[in-house]
């Protein structure tokens, strides 16, 4: 269904020095370097698939979903999406995709949601019988009954994503890609918003692509992860296979009764010790937890435990090492 | 067509949102060109007449740029404002939609409040029409009204033509202004007050002469081929005029880059 193939992109960005007589000297002379945002990406994801595009910051996933909403043209490569090439037969392609970027709105500010809603079946020729039909499921679904009226300027940062996701599903689109969905929300709202991605997902096969920073998004949702960094697709797989390949380390933290011994335990490191609370760093690799803990318990007085898995940030620092990024 | 429509009932019921100011700013648009029409108006009790145009002549001139600047403007303001589409990157979400960048551009803004504006230039217009010595022909008429669409395509082409600029740079785009504030300025009087080359660059280069000067000189049966009735048909030029800044527009749209996020 979506084949991507090679695709790379560079940025020429202008180098800008502070100052002001730098300021001026740019009016007439500029420097550019070229910051190469994709290099060769290739990926294929097959329909009704929930894909989880992760990276850190300026690693290049906007830019690929904007490569494959139609919104920049690639320098290099190929991406087929149900037969289209995306920047090549925009508006036709388009009709097949709906879009949330989850930093920028898509309803019209001073109106309320419902006027947005009509427009943009306006704008997609959505006839109104299915119209009727989509916006009954998304009303119900979404939670929007008392939305509808109210103008985009008054709705929380939850209740507007809420609507901007079902602003993007009233052409029923076969892909959805989300751009961040989750960024600022709440709990409450992430998991609603986290639901609902589930249900169009297995309900209507819509094929999801999105990218977040929060790991708790791909656990919920994703079944496979794409990885990228500076440019380079690292890791294309599912989330238990990238955390036995890198997120082997565990957290430890544990309360106990007062205890002046220091606590050792073999292939731990110490991240942080009081006599009541310790902090351990456990390489799985090298100890199994359930023996660090047996170990652990016979030192001290255990009170509690919590284990940790490794942040995402974490395991992509290290793949980063790894990588020698 | 039906969209656009719809765009602009949006756009409405969003600026009517804040109805003081909406207010406000329609009298202060009414009263721009009023004051620089009071202008022409005591230039001429001064002086009498330019270069053998009487004062209603030239205020007809003026007032069929007026009102073609004016509309332009009320419908192709979002062409005008475009930049700040691209720098803040909502360019977008015009892209992921399944219609012609064109006229959801159109569709992002429109001006209600330089309706009074409008509305004076047209006042204006009438007014003129009537006071003028001119034998009013069917065919005259209708001369008159493709003058004021052909000048609003072309001020709606520069407008685009501008807006495309912003693709590759988002600096320096008051020079846009030379071609429309000045354009408007420059073609509110006849074009013949002007050096020869000015009138050339503005009738081969780009056509302000074609909706304006060239057929008034018809209309008023004037010397230069004025009694010719071709030159009734010289506003169709300007048609021609949008044809070149549609295809920089297209070009532009490819380069476009968007912003990070």
């Amino acid at each position: 269904m979506i084949t991507v193939e090679g695709i790379s992109k560079t940025f020429l960005v202008a180098k800008r020095q502070s100052g002001l007589g730098h300021a001026l000297k740019s009016l007439f002379h500029r420097e550019y370097t070229a910051v190469e945002a994709l290099q060769n990406v290739s990926f294929h994801i097959a329909p009704g698939e929930i894909v989880g595009y992760i990276g850190p910051n300026g690693a290049g996933k906007s830019t690929t979903i904007k490569i494959m909403s139609g919104i920049l043209v690639p320098d290099r490569g190929s991406c087929v999406i149900k037969g289209f090439t995306p920047w090549e037969d925009r508006v036709k392609y388009v009709k097949h995709i709906g879009v949330v970027f989850g930093q920028r709105s898509q309803l019209w500010w001073d109106v309320p949601v419902a006027d947005s809603f009509e427009l943009l079946r306006d704008i997609y020729n959505v006839p109104q019988a299915e119209y009727k039909n989509t916006m009954a499921l998304l009303t119900e679904t979404l939670d929007l009954g008392n939305l509808l009226q109210t103008p985009v300027r008054q709705l929380s940062l939850g209740q507007r994503m809420r609507c901007e996701i079902a602003a993007s599903l009233l052409h029923s689109p076969s892909i959805l890609f989300l751009d961040e969905p989750t960024i600022g929300l709440d709990a409450v709202s992430k998991i609603a918003v986290r639901q609902f991605i589930k249900t169009i997902n297995k309900e209507k096969g819509v094929t999801v692509i999105l990218t977040t920073h929060d790991m708790n998004d791909i656990e919920a949702l994703a079944s496979r992860i794409l990885l990228i960094g500076k440019g380079n697709l690292l890791y294309d797989g599912n989330v238990q296979g990238l955390r036995s390949r890198f997120g082997t380390k565990r957290t430890i933290t544990a309360d106990y009764h007062e205890n002046n011994r220091p606590i050792d335990i073999p292939g731990a490191s110490l991240l942080s010790w009081t006599p009541e609370r310790a902090i351990l760093s456990v390489d799985t690799e090298q100890v199994m937890i359930s023996e660090a803990i047996a170990k652990l318990s016979a030192q001290v007085e255990l009170l509690d435990v919590a284990i940790d898995t490794q942040p995402i940030e974490d395991i992509i620092v290290q793949m980063y090492k790894e990588y020698q990024l | 067509m039906r969209l656009y429509f719809k765009y602009m009932k949006m756009i409405m019921k969003s600026q009517m949102q804040y109805r003081a100011s909406f207010l406000l700013l329609a009298l202060g648009q009414c009263l721009t060109p009023f004051t620089t029409f009071a202008g022409l108006y005591f230039m001429f009790e001064r002086f009498g007449q330019l270069r053998g145009w009487s004062f209603y002549e030239v205020a007809l001139c003026f007032a069929v740029t007026q009102l073609a600047f004016s509309c332009a403007e009320v419908f192709g303001r979002g062409f005008d404002v475009f930049s700040s589409l691209v720098i803040s990157g909502d360019f977008d979400r015009l892209l992921v939609r399944p219609r012609s960048t064109v006229v959801q551009v159109f569709g992002s803004r429109f001006e209600f409040a330089r309706l009074g504006r409008l509305l004076l230039s047209a006042a204006m217009l009438v007014w003129a029409a009537s006071n003028i010595e001119v034998d009013w022909t069917l065919l005259k008429m209708m001369t008159l009204v493709l003058m004021v669409v052909s000048g609003i395509v072309i001020f709606l082409a520069i407008f685009i033509l501008a807006a495309s600029v912003s693709f590759w740079t988002v600096q320096g785009l008051e020079i846009a202004n030379i071609f429309t504030d000045g354009g408007r300025e420059m073609t509110s009087y006849p074009l013949n007050i002007y050096q020869k080359w000015v009138k050339r660059v503005f009738t081969f280069v780009i056509p302000f002469a074609c909706f304006n000067y060239l057929p008034l000189l018809y209309i008023l049966e004037r010397d230069g081929g004025g009694g010719h009735p071709m030159y009734a048909l010289i506003p169709l030029a300007g048609f021609l005029f949008l044809v070149p800044c549609l295809l920089v527009w297209r070009v532009g749209v490819r380069h476009y880059r968007s912003t990070g996020s």
